[in-house]
């Protein structure tokens, strides 16, 4: 019985194979899609949607007051949907089809042309379809960052706005400079995973947030303790390895680098959290749960940009100092400049941003990224090319100009359309029922 | 009639519920509090944002019994509640006026 069966499968398989080929024109040219890297990409893409939801969520849920969780989360939720959509819409195609120094094409407007079998030149092994769904969870992430530095306080309308327009001015054409083809690219700047794209972009915008809407009320002087710190632990463990589809899918192939990757991504996030611990324990008399898991974060947002251009031991010294800094910049300078960033956005992503940025051109191995063209591959201070680092520092500062400048506008923009801020009544009856008709009991 | 108001641990609860059974308590009624004493509060560091916390969760407990039972009840709380260190609660008593069984009716003594 099952004999017959399975020759009669055969049977059908060979009568239908030439017409299948016959069908299919694409397969007579020599395709260039290799089926380990989409594997591994499309894994990738699901791990770094994970890291927004429920990682992201989670972590800073477990760190606002209980008044507000629903809304926090809320808020990594619409950026989900929100990015996502206006990626398809637009965001691609402006990011990453064409070439222009400045910004993109709208050749792929609403993914006009993408076929089955259509690939991007930046990635010609992989689908068009997975290269696009792939960089779209780094948008989603990026905008979903942001809302930390504007917890308890910001309109759930004016996020909504805010997200729209601060894609399209401000990660769109930082993404495009450095990934898409634009200037920043050209120049040379290494980020490998997104350390100016993702992590300078998101602190930055925070800080620039924190600031235009003003501290929370009573900052300093009530109790903002959080809610349930055990949410953040599973937030940060979702996180930190959904990093490893981040900087390890960042090599957009199945092999060495990739694998590499996050080797020095684990590291790297341990080390934050031995550094962050060691430096809160000596300064602050106990070693926090939240002071761990901060330097979890601190280390992975530092190795982003160096991930696929370091070595094991160099992550260790990225995640440390990492833990140490991101540390410093939390607790004093955060307290010294009086400024209220809700959940330390920019003390953690801004602050690593910058320091893993400026990190990849001290440590870069040449080896890790040498190819066919370039077998020399990236160099940093360390094998001798200083130029290397002046190149990362200019990403840094373009960086942080541009996005600086946009957000302010962005915001204020908001601002006179819808107003940014709820009314104190609302912000001490807390957000979740204020904004979405919903509290925790 | 007396009403006997002790403030004790919260992980005392049991021992102090096990020991009024064993002298014939037939009931008693609990309340999660909050409050500070000689104890005082604590401090709870967030990413450098130091907190103090001054009320420290408590175990409020009413019981009522007949007046010449007063002084048991108060030696058995405060020997089931006691750990030695600070913080260990307190207990009040006052005179209750009268006493209402709502099943039945019955009034004071009888009713307790």
């Amino acid at each position: 019985m099952n004999f017959n069966l399975a020759s009669r499968r055969a049977y059908v398989w060979v009568a239908a194979t030439p017409a299948t080929f016959a069908a299919t024109p694409a397969f007579s040219q020599a395709s260039t899609i290799n089926g380990a890297d989409t594997a591994w990409i499309t894994t990738s893409t699901a791990l770094v949607l994970m890291m927004t939801l429920p990682g992201l969520a989670l972590l800073y849920a477990g760190m606002v007051r209980k008044k507000h969780v629903l809304a926090v989360m809320a808020q990594c939720v619409v950026a989900v949907m929100l990015v996502s959509v206006l990626w398809m819409i637009a965001g691609y195609s402006l990011t990453f089809v064409g070439g222009g120094s400045w910004i993109g094409s709208f050749d792929r407007f609403m993914l006009n042309g993408m076929e089955l079998d259509s690939v991007n030149d930046l990635a010609n092994n992989i689908p068009e379809s997975l290269f696009m769904a792939f960089q779209m969870t780094f948008a989603v992430i990026t905008v979903a960052l942001i809302s930390g530095s504007v917890a308890d306080r910001m309109k759930f309308s004016a996020f909504l706005l805010f997200a729209v327009l601060w894609l399209f001015l401000v990660y769109v054409p930082i993404a495009h400079w450095v990934w898409g083809g634009g200037f920043l690219g050209a120049m040379g700047l290494m980020d490998f995973a997104g350390g100016t794209v993702v992590h300078i972009n998101a602190g930055v915008a925070g800080l620039v947030a924190a600031l235009v809407l003003g501290n929370r009320r009573g900052y300093g002087t009530e109790n903002m303790s959080p809610f349930d710190l055990s949410l953040a632990v599973i937030g940060t463990g979702l996180l930190w390895v959904g990093w490893f589809g981040f900087n390890g899918g960042s090599a957009l192939a199945a092999g060495g680098r990739g694998t590499m990757a996050i080797l020095v991504t684990h590291l790297a996030a341990c080390m934050g959290a031995i550094g962050w611990m060691a430096a809160e324990w000596w300064a602050r008399g106990k070693p926090s749960v939240l002071g761990m898991l901060s330097g979890v974060i601190a280390g992975l947002g530092t190795i982003t940009p160096a991930s696929g251009f370091v070595l094991p031991w160099h992550a260790l010294v990225i995640g440390g100092v990492a833990g140490i800094v991101c540390f410093w910049a939390c607790t004093w300078l955060k307290q010294r400049l009086n400024y209220d960033d809700s959940l330390d956005v920019f003390g953690i992503h801004g602050v690593g941003g910058v320091l893993g940025t400026i990190a990849t051109g001290i440590f870069a191995v040449g080896a890790l990224s040498a190819t066919a063209d370039n077998p020399s591959g990236l160099s940093g201070l360390l094998e001798g090319n200083s130029a290397q680092l002046q190149t990362q520092l200019i990403g840094v500062a373009v960086t942080i100009a541009w996005c600086a400048v946009f957000t302010f506008i962005v915001l204020k923009v908001v601002d006179l359309l819808v107003g940014l801020r709820v009314s104190p009544d609302s912000e001490r009856m807390g957000l979740d029922v204020t904004q979405h008709g919903e509290a925790l009991q | 009639m007396k009403l006997v108001i002790a403030i004790i641990k919260p992980f005392k609860l049991e021992d102090v519920r096990d020991a009024l059974m064993a002298i014939g308590v037939q009931g008693l009624t609990v309340t999660e509090v909050k409050g500070y004493g000689r104890q005082k509060g604590h401090t709870e560091i967030y990413r450098g944002a130091e907190y103090t916390v001054n009320f420290l969760p408590k175990i409020r407990i009413e019981v009522a019994v007949a007046s010449d039972r007063a002084d048991k009840v108060v030696e058995t709380i405060s020997s089931a509640a006691k750990t030695g260190q600070i913080g260990d609660g307190k207990i009040f008593v006052t005179p209750i006026e009268h006493a209402v069984r709502i099943r039945t009716g019955e009034t004071d003594a009888n009713a307790l």
